[in-house]
């Protein structure tokens, strides 16, 4: 199957999916089952009276009823759109219309950024959900994939180091150093960093931007935003060059044992040609494979980072949100984050095409 | 009729000592290896100490002194006041306010000396949940306290509340596996062996829990635990709510290896002669996954220890008062916090061991279970 159809397949298939996880997010908060109430007759010849409901302990506004800067006018209207009265089907419907939010009359006039305008509903701090969204999820993505490129840069290189000097000093070392950085939890390396940078002072801790940086120059702000950036790449690097190392040492050493690379050398080709030009492009497809489930792992590695660090991602976003019941923030950052996840997967799987042509997409 | 029955019953006790024999075989070759020996005798150090807390700890889980709140670990001296080397003792606390700098601190009382006791009487408990005691291996006399790490913020003994707190810590894990994995098996036989637009749409459910990072979906699950549970049906929420993040990425790779064994002309003689579909994947297919079975669970136990810890740690898991590892580390969320008091990290450092040892003796049981196997994490 060619790339472009490939893509278009994988996102069509993407879409139910995305419809079916937020059914579930759905269902989670705002879940309302009525079974009705029946009438049992008992041995004892009284009738017994049974209602057989759910009833859901949350309430989705509770943290704007006690916002003094929302108008009660504005707390009707969201109540109203969001059919806070009406049976829970009919409030997901409700969410699903204001979510395909499409004008089409858009991009006849030439107003293309006006075409998809997914109205979100307010956070809990009576804020707009579709704009925050898309900011914080935005931050999230860029920390995660600078921590892949990073990763991949520096835990590849080792891997083939460690396969090459097989079972030297600096492959127990590495070895060690990878099953540090796998049994480690995220949150306990973030707060050991933290120790260290607050201790230190060499680094600022917390947050994405200094205060005060809006008056900095565009590079300034550029600049600021790295410092800020170094602890968390370092915190989320940790884990996953473990793996990657660990897996790219096995796989190599598997590949070195084959019976192509053998011939390699028979035939006379220089050592360097046969590991890098043969066994290191095999030895890299299944880790290509495993990115997608990386991607993943850092998504979850990465909301517990965030929170530790206060970084204003995705994962800090939603944690806030289901602290204060905010049914409109946890149900759109649910949905963006599988989404990424989606596209993530998607792109691990082109990309493992694009390494490996004798992989068939269908 | 009876000559059928015992010739059933003699095959089913030769697998069964077959099994024990592999196990048996198993483990020997896990102890020949050094690395996983030592993951082994970590795990064992651990489990014996949190399935010993009430003994072992020198409090009881709640306990607390209200006047030693946040006090450092007591000292234990070993120089008594002559100058000589002495059994090991105790001085008693008091906190003191220091109305210049507006800061508490804790001095010794000078003159007051507790010898640490051996198989002292203390709080009373259950020993295994039956036998009534109140023998703990080591304690000192009332007035002063023991706390060799410290007291938390409501002066609670954190060392015995890290055992305590381990109890929890080390089974959920299991708990929730021992609900995943049936399900995944079973979800997984299924799929994979009536195949189809069976299998299209059970793989597709399955690819929808997936699909939604694992904590993110974790912590919607848990904020919808009502906050008026018990600790008992909490913990059982928690366990049920990993298991249901568990169990669909374990379903897909049984799937996977039942579509395989389906093939196999076994299968195919199960059928002839007349056996039903569910009989076959639960006494036939599945049996076969044993290895990758064995080699799964070693290996997922550090990921639910890892996800019960985190979900604790941020108030969504297990909560206050009872303690894990997880809402420990909790109080250490504060970077001031910990640079005061370093002994805070502790829990953080029982999660690692923990999880590094069922990562290496994990490791070590694939190695030797399953040589060939591509899971290679």
């Amino acid at each position: 199957m060619p790339i472009p159809i490939y893509i278009l397949k994988r996102l069509l298939y993407a879409v139910p999916t995305l419809i079916l996880v937020s059914i579930i997010g759905f269902t989670l908060m705002r879940f309302d089952f009525d079974f009705g109430t029946y009438q049992i007759p008992w041995v004892d010849g009284k009738t017994h009276t049974i209602a057989l409901a759910i009833k859901n302990p949350i309430d989705p506004l509770s943290e704007l009823k006690s916002n003094p800067a929302i108008t009660i006018e504005a707390l009707r209207e969201e109540e109203k759109r969001l059919g806070l009265d009406q049976p829970m089907h009919v409030q997901y419907g409700l969410w699903l219309s204001h979510l395909l939010n499409f004008d089409w009359q858009a991009p006849m006039e030439g107003r293309w950024h006006e075409f998809f305008q997914p109205n979100l509903g307010l956070t809990f701090s009576g804020e707009d959900v579709a704009t925050l969204l898309i900011q914080k999820s935005g931050y999230t993505l860029m920390l995660n994939v600078i921590v892949v490129l990073l990763t991949w840069l520096v835990a590849l290189p080792l891997g083939v180091y460690a396969a090459l000097r097989w079972r030297s000093t600096t492959d127990r070392l590495l070895t060690l150093f990878s099953s540090v950085g796998m049994a480690a939890p995220s949150f306990v390396v973030a707060i050991l960093m933290g120790v260290f940078v607050v201790g230190t002072g060499i680094l600022p801790f917390g947050g994405l931007f200094s205060e005060g940086s809006e008056f900095m120059t565009p590079v300034g702000q550029v600049l600021d935003a790295l410092k800020h950036l170094i602890i968390p790449v370092l915190v989320l690097s940790f884990g996953g060059m473990a793996s990657i190392q660990r897996q790219m040492r096995g796989n190599l050493l598997d590949v070195l044992q084959a019976e192509y690379v053998r011939l390699a050398r028979a035939k006379g080709l220089a050592e360097n040609v046969v590991i890098y030009k043969h066994a290191v492009r095999t030895a890299v497809n299944p880790l290509v494979t495993m990115l997608g489930y990386e991607f993943s792992a850092l998504l979850s590695g990465a909301l517990l980072v965030e929170i530790v660090l206060n970084y204003p991602g995705l994962g800090q976003f939603i944690y806030q949100a289901v602290m204060k019941t905010d049914t409109n923030t946890v149900m759109a950052s649910l949905v963006m984050s599988s989404a990424m996840l989606v596209l993530g997967n998607l792109l691990a799987d082109i990309l493992l095409k694009l390494v490996d042509p004798r992989i068939e997409l269908n | 009729m009876s000559g059928k029955k015992t010739n059933a019953k003699q095959t089913k006790q030769a697998s069964l000592t077959v099994g024990r024999d592999a196990l048996l075989q198993v483990f020997k070759l896990i102890l020949k290896d050094r690395v996983a020996f030592l993951g082994v005798l970590i795990l064992a150090v651990l489990y014996l100490m949190v399935g010993l807390a009430d003994v072992i700890a020198p409090y009881g889980e709640q306990w607390s002194d209200r006047d030693l709140a946040n006090a450092p670990p007591t000292p234990i001296y070993m120089i008594s006041e002559s100058g000589g080397i002495t059994w090991p003792y105790v001085q008693r606390y008091e906190r003191q306010f220091d109305p210049a700098n507006l800061e508490y601190s804790f001095q010794p009382v000078i003159g007051e000396i507790h010898p640490i006791q051996l198989f002292v009487h203390g709080e009373p408990y259950q020993f295994l949940g039956i036998i009534p005691s109140d023998i703990h291996l080591f304690g000192v006399d009332a007035p002063a306290r023991l706390a060799l790490l410290g007291f938390d913020m409501n002066g609670r003994d954190n060392f015995s509340r890290l055992l305590f707190g381990g109890q929890i810590s080390l089974t959920i894990g299991f708990l929730s596996l021992f609900i995943a994995f049936p399900m995944g098996l079973i979800y997984g036989g299924i799929s994979g062996y009536f195949g189809g637009w069976v299998d299209n749409l059970m793989m597709r459910a399955a690819e929808v829990i997936m699909s939604i990072p694992s904590l993110y979906l974790l912590i919607t699950l848990a904020a919808i635990i009502p906050s008026s549970l018990s600790s008992t049906q909490r913990f059982t929420m928690v366990v049920v709510i990993l298991a249901f993040i568990g169990w669909a990425g374990f379903s897909r790779v049984i799937r996977g290896m039942v579509l395989a064994i389906k093939e196999q002309e076994f299968v195919e003689a199960g059928r002839a002669i007349g056996l039903s579909n569910f009989s076959i994947i639960i006494r036939h297919i599945l049996p076969q996954t044993a290895s990758y079975l064995i080699v799964a669970l070693t290996l997922s136990v550090p990921g639910y220890i890892l996800m019960e810890s985190g979900l604790s740690f941020l108030g969504l898991g297990i909560v206050q008062p009872d303690a894990s590892w997880g809402n420990m580390l909790k109080e250490a969320q504060s970077i001031p916090n910990v640079l005061y008091a370093p002994w805070m990290l502790m829990p953080g450092l029982l999660i690692f061991l923990a999880v590094l040892a069922f990562n290496v003796v994990g490791d070590a049981v694939r190695d030797i279970l399953d040589p060939k196997s591509y899971i290679r994490n």
